[in-house]
């Protein structure tokens, strides 16, 4: 049997919520995928106050904003939301597949939004498969959702803001936080969570990395040295630490298989994480059914994912005909001038050299993928 | 190890629970992950690679990375870091890539 729905959003986060939400006067019929059994994607694990725009909530915790986002959605009686639902793969005559609570689901919607946030990144060093390492993002959801703590001695790799904000919260945990190492010559993140962390005595080692971790079975210490101006490691600065957890922030990568699936332009943007489709300036990709939103169209922040979905959400109720198209179009337009704004200044400019690269119209660089002209 | 005291979060943990993980009985909350059980009572290996026996244990805990599979169950190939333990559980480290044939 063939599920139908107007519009498909896949994954539960703040770009398909904030996606979702704009569709509750549309009058169209809305299914929402997420994988978790629960809504609110990365925010729900994030207990400290935000960075970002002050209009945009900066100063609320993540998870609060999750809650208020689910609330609404709760509302809405057009939004069917399916938890415990994994979109496996996209198949021809636009059937998506889904495994839903252990059973299979063939969905076939008029437009789909892809939604499906990022993967931590992984670093290349002997032993990196031993248990006791982690991404950041586990760490947190083992702490902040469970209560329960990775370990007792953790070396932190990666002084981005992501790295600065867990070392802190394992802090709050009463895991000892033994070092903060950063390859680059400079502390990524913002000074005020670095500040945080040195206040309590935890050294940040920058111009470091690890060399490799060791232990029988599982994570008993780690490596370090000291790397050149080529980013090669030094022979002869090692140094080791017992630890037994290493904790890797060291980005993220989008997600977007479904996207190479459904044959999008697809271009490798450093920029923005990795892989990521072409789109035009609604968020749609070249395959004309299918638009993309937060972390899955390029790791940026929450703000940024929750003004993506508004527009993809936007965009694609409007061309499926909802009602009230003309207030539709005019909130579209706010929601493109708070995104420019967002982007604005010496912290959006890594993204917005970016997003030159991924425009359709014209600017795209060489793809890998190309199905489509 | 749990968290005791925290100075933000609250956790509001449901019944005490039995499971048995490799024929040993553990003790768990109701609602929380397998992985999240299994770490909280020091386990940290979830399975080993196939190939070569490699620990290997949680990484990504939201259900990318296939690293935390075990067979749950009598089911292999489950992502102990999604799925949330009940009581009675059967949780056992994997042989090899998983068989289902005992299933269907
Ligand atoms: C440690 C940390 C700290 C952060 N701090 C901040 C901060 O202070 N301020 C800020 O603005 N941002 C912060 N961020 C970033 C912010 O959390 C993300 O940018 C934001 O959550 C991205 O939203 P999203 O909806 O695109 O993706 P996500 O939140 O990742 O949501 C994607 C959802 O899709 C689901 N999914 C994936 N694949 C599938 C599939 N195939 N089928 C069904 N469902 C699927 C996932 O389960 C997930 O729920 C932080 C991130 C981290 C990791």
């Amino acid at each position: 049997m063939v599920l139908y729905t107007d519009l498909l959003v896949v994954g539960g986060g703040p770009a398909g919520m904030a996606a979702v939400l704009q569709a509750a006067d549309s009058g169209l019929s809305v299914i929402l995928l997420e994988r978790y059994d629960q809504l609110g994607g990365q925010l729900v694990k994030q207990t400290h106050r935000f960075f970002g725009s002050k209009d945009e909530q900066a100063g609320t915790r993540g998870n609060v904003i999750a809650r208020a986002m689910e609330e609404e959605l709760e509302q809405l009686d057009n939004v069917t939301v399916l938890l415990e639902a994994t979109a496996l793969g996209y198949y021809e005559d636009n059937i998506l597949l889904v495994s839903a609570q252990h059973s299979l689901k063939k969905i076939k919607a008029e437009r789909i939004i892809v939604a499906t946030g990022a993967a931590e990144k992984m670093l290349t060093f002997p032993n990196n498969d031993l248990p006791g390492i982690y991404g950041a993002g586990a760490v947190q959801t083992l702490m902040n959702l469970d209560g329960v703590v990775p370990g007792r001695r953790v070396v932190m790799v990666g002084a981005g803001n992501i790295g600065l904000i867990v070392s802190y919260q394992l802090l709050q945990a009463g895991v000892e936080v033994v070092a903060v190492v950063e390859a680059a010559r400079q502390i990524g993140g913002y000074l005020v969570h670095a500040a945080k962390i040195s206040r309590t005595g935890v050294p940040i080692y920058t111009g470091q990395t690890i060399k490799r971790a060791y232990g029988n079975g599982e994570v008993e210490g780690v490596e370090l040295w000291q790397l050149d101006h080529n980013w090669q490691g030094i022979p002869g600065s090692e140094r080791s630490l017992a630890v037994d957890t290493i904790c890797l922030a060291v980005g993220l990568r989008p997600l977007t298989d479904i996207l190479v699936q459904a044959g999008c332009q697809m271009a490798y943007v450093p920029q923005l994480g990795g892989d990521v489709p072409l789109r035009d300036d609604n968020l749609k990709t070249s395959n004309h059914r299918f638009y993309v939103a937060g972390d899955a169209a390029g790791v940026e922040e929450a703000t940024a994912a929750i003004l993506e979905g508004e527009l993809a959400g936007l965009s694609a109720i409007l061309e499926l005909g909802a009602k009230e198209g003309q207030s539709l179009e005019v909130k579209k337009r706010t929601v493109k001038k708070k995104l420019d704004k967002l982007r604005k200044g010496p912290v959006g400019e890594k993204i917005r050299a970016g997003l030159l690269k991924v425009r359709r119209d014209g600017n795209a660089g060489k793809d890998r993928y190309s199905h489509t002209g | 190890m749990r968290i005791k005291e925290h100075p933000v979060l609250e956790f509001k943990r449901g019944k005490m629970i039995k499971f048995n993980y490799n024929g040993r009985e553990l003790t768990a909350y109701e609602g929380e992950t397998v992985a999240a059980a299994l770490h909280a009572a020091g386990i940290k290996t979830l399975r080993k690679s196939t190939e070569f026996q490699r620990h290997r244990g949680l990484f990504c805990a939201i259900g990318n990375c296939s690293s935390c599979m075990m067979e749950v169950n009598g089911v292999p190939n489950v992502k102990t870091c999604l799925t949330r333990v009940t009581e009675g559980m059967v949780v056992a480290e994997q042989r090899g890539k998983g068989d289902l044939g005992a299933l269907y």
